[in-house]
């Protein structure tokens, strides 16, 4: 398989017809994942606090510390949580908030070793935002910020809060959160120190074609380095209780298509030669949209999301149960296996 | 795709039973949805239509009860409804005011104590208020019900209809022709041979209808290929259809249950009945039924109408349709840009506006 370049991965993105993209991504989805088993894995998204300073434009999730509805998640709410998690065969727990000005590094070590002490889980936990927030406050580099969140039990990284690796983009999406350099340092950090993490984009907000193939790129290239990147996730930006869409300033006034996320998606497939996995987000698009994914590229339906409350926030709700996912990816062709956090199959279905 | 079914079809040839069979079994969609999207352009160029209409259900009162139904009730069950024709009329009084429709979509249950002067009158009030707006009304299920409490023949039903208002006719209740299915699916419902024999009493009134497909329940693909065959055959004999309509089955609050038929599926079925219904002029991808999103995918596999604003829907969403109630005009023309179509506005005989 031959590396495509930017200006391939652009005019492809651009101009291409788009089934002959599909056909593409999907014959390159094949090669890598020639059984024909479509994966998932069962965990929960605990959003321990909606508290947020960097109030993101295109966030519906974030609250002030003063908000009515302002909420931090004791342990109990939290060890609830992962019980029921247990219960449901989850194999992993997202652990991620807002950035919460009043939370110290103790809470973290504590509420880590807490979960340690009590549960065999896989703590997939903190997006880069939270990691360099918690150094800047104490004073600590990334890599030991993260070789301290380690010890006390975090596993592996989400790869949230890359939104668009443009700093021009985040400008005006997220003006206050980390820029690209630092999303990246963060991943590369934790890549080094031995943990693998996820990466995402949200794309569909402001951003140009260029600026997802930068994004693209940007991935890509730390991959090589590292190889940490177990699967790249897009998705995109939905608009529902947003300040990008409720100010009319920033010209948005619909959301990325079908059509858009499929060929943001194929060509993600086919740019990452060093990336095995490729995500559907049935989250953002719905089942069927995500079945129609599988053949666009994805070769993973994510999680079965037991909870989930980010995406909810801007109003778009697919209720969804773990034999939906199942019966979906049977139903779009596939064999459907669930998976752990480092995609080792662990129960074929 | 066999090499065979791709020439056969830029030949302009017929396909037959064998080859729309080998078409649903085939899991090469990139061929078959180039393929229908081919047809489709040669049809209509790269226009994909939209209509301002609204929806209106008159009563979801019915006689019938269909098992894949969730909006049916019976009389004094709670939940049951019936509209008067002045309610009627004041929908269509605010839905023109806001966006000027060009057509009023009008389907309802079997009512047990309507008489047919009711519907009559719906008709002609509408009518004598809103010249402008098309009414496209009654499933051949209601016809054949009309035809019934009014004791006239299907003919004449059709022309006091046609009198009265009736400008066309929606191709709901056609569900799935084949009959160990459709007597499982909808043992009250007339036969598959009834909807066909009113359809054509419709065209030879001079009255357009639409044609559809319930799938994703019981059926098997031989029967999906029997049902367009059948319609393929009608449609030779009157050219009374204008467009068909693949409808996927959706399980929520039905007797039958099961599953959301899978968006492949969709894409597939979308472009197999535009390959084999080589004289229908217009396949729709139906949004409430398929969601926003497939809609707009199918676009590319054959689909040349999204159909419309409709502003009000009740009989999918009572079955756990995951998409809006409506869409604006600027919603639908931005899907259909996004996939690369040009859209044109329509009247309810795609007319462009």
């Amino acid at each position: 398989m031959k590396r495509i370049d930017k200006d391939t991965a652009l005019r492809l993105l651009k101009n291409s017809d788009i089934l002959d993209l599909g056909e593409k991504a999907d014959n390159i989805r094949k090669t890598l994942h020639p059984k024909a088993v479509v994966t998932f894995i069962v965990d929960r998204n605990i959003n321990y606090t909606n508290v947020c300073i960097n109030k993101c434009r295109f966030c519906a999730f974030y609250r002030d510390a003063e908000s009515p509805d302002a909420y931090l998640l004791g342990k109990d709410e939290i060890f609830k949580k992962i019980d029921e998690t247990i219960a449901l065969g989850g194999t992993q727990i997202l652990l991620q908030g807002g950035i919460h000005p009043e939370l110290e590094m103790d809470y973290y070590i504590d509420l880590l070793k807490s979960i340690k002490d009590r549960y065999s889980i896989n703590l997939h936990g903190f997006s880069p935002p939270e990691i360099s927030y918690l150094a800047d406050k104490h004073d600590l580099t990334i890599r030991e910020t993260l070789v301290i969140l380690r010890q006390s039990g975090l596993d592996s990284i989400p790869g949230g809060g890359a939104e668009i690796l443009s700093d021009r983009v985040r400008e005006i999406l997220s003006p206050k959160k980390i820029k690209s350099s630092t999303w990246l340092k963060v991943m590369e950090e934790a890549h080094n120190i031995g943990m693998r993490t996820t990466a995402t984009m949200m794309f569909g907000s402001v951003e140009e074609p260029e600026d997802i193939i930068e994004h693209l790129d940007a991935v890509r290239n730390l991959q090589d380095k590292t190889g940490g990147f177990t699967a790249f996730i897009p998705w995109s930006f939905q608009p529902g209780n947003t300040e990008l869409i409720r100010n009319s300033e920033f010209g948005i006034r619909n959301s990325a298509t079908a059509v858009d996320y499929l060929r943001a998606l194929a060509v993600s497939r086919i740019y990452f030669d060093n990336i095995k996995n490729i995500q559907a987000s049935w989250v953002t698009q719905g089942l069927k949209l995500a079945q129609v994914a599988l053949r666009f590229g994805a070769n993973d339906f994510g999680s079965t999301m037991i909870e989930e409350n980010v995406v909810r926030a801007a109003g778009v709700n697919f209720c969804v149960s773990k034999e939906d996912i199942i019966q979906a990816i049977k139903s779009a062709g596939f064999k459907a296996a669930q998976r752990d956090t480092y995609y080792n199959i662990i129960a074929d279905i | 795709m066999s090499e065979f079914i791709k020439n056969k079809v830029l030949a302009g040839e017929r396909l037959t039973k064998q080859d729309a069979v080998s078409l649903f079994k085939s899991d090469d969609i990139f061929s078959l949805g180039r393929l229908a999207n081919n047809i489709a352009e040669k049809k209509n160029d790269k226009s994909a239509y939209f209509i301002v209409n609204r929806h209106i259900n008159p009563t979801n009162i019915c006689v019938n009860r269909c098992k894949f139904c969730a909006f049916s009730r019976s009389k004094g069950e709670f939940g049951a409804y019936e509209l008067t024709i002045e309610e009627i009329i004041e929908k269509l009084r605010v839905a023109n005011c806001e966006l000027r429709i060009s057509e009023v979509h009008m389907v309802g249950g079997l009512h047990p104590d309507w008489p047919f002067e009711y519907y009559i009158n719906m008709l002609s009030e509408i009518k004598k208020e809103f010249s402008a707006i098309a009414i496209k009304a009654f499933t051949a299920v209601e016809i054949d019900y009309l035809s019934k409490i009014s004791g006239l023949s299907l003919a004449d039903t059709m022309v006091k209809l046609k009198k009265n208002g009736l400008d066309l006719m929606p191709g709901g209740g056609a569900e799935i022709f084949v009959e160990d299915v459709r007597n499982k699916l909808c043992p009250e419902k007339i036969s598959g041979d009834r909807w066909l024999e009113v359809m054509e009493a419709a065209h030879m009134a001079g009255i357009k209808t639409n044609a559809t497909m319930l799938y994703g329940h019981l059926e098997s693909i031989e029967d999906r290929v029997d049902h367009l065959l059948r319609l393929r055959e009608l449609q030779d004999r009157t050219g009374g259809f204008q467009a068909f309509i693949p409808l996927s089955y959706h399980p929520r609050n039905t007797e039958i249950g099961g599953f959301y038929s899978s968006g492949i599926d969709d894409l597939k079925t979308i472009a197999i009945s535009r390959l084999v219904l080589d004289n229908f002029d217009h396949i729709k991808a139906y949004w409430i039924m398929l969601g926003e999103k497939i809609s707009q995918v199918a676009l590319l596999f054959g689909a040349d109408d999204l159909d419309g604003t409709i502003i009000e829907e009740k009989i999918t969403h009572s079955a756990g349709a995951m998409s809006e109630e409506g869409m604006t005009r600027e919603e639908l023309t931005h899907l259909i840009r996004k996939a690369g179509k040009i859209p044109v506005q329509r009247d309810a005989f795609y007319n462009a506006i």
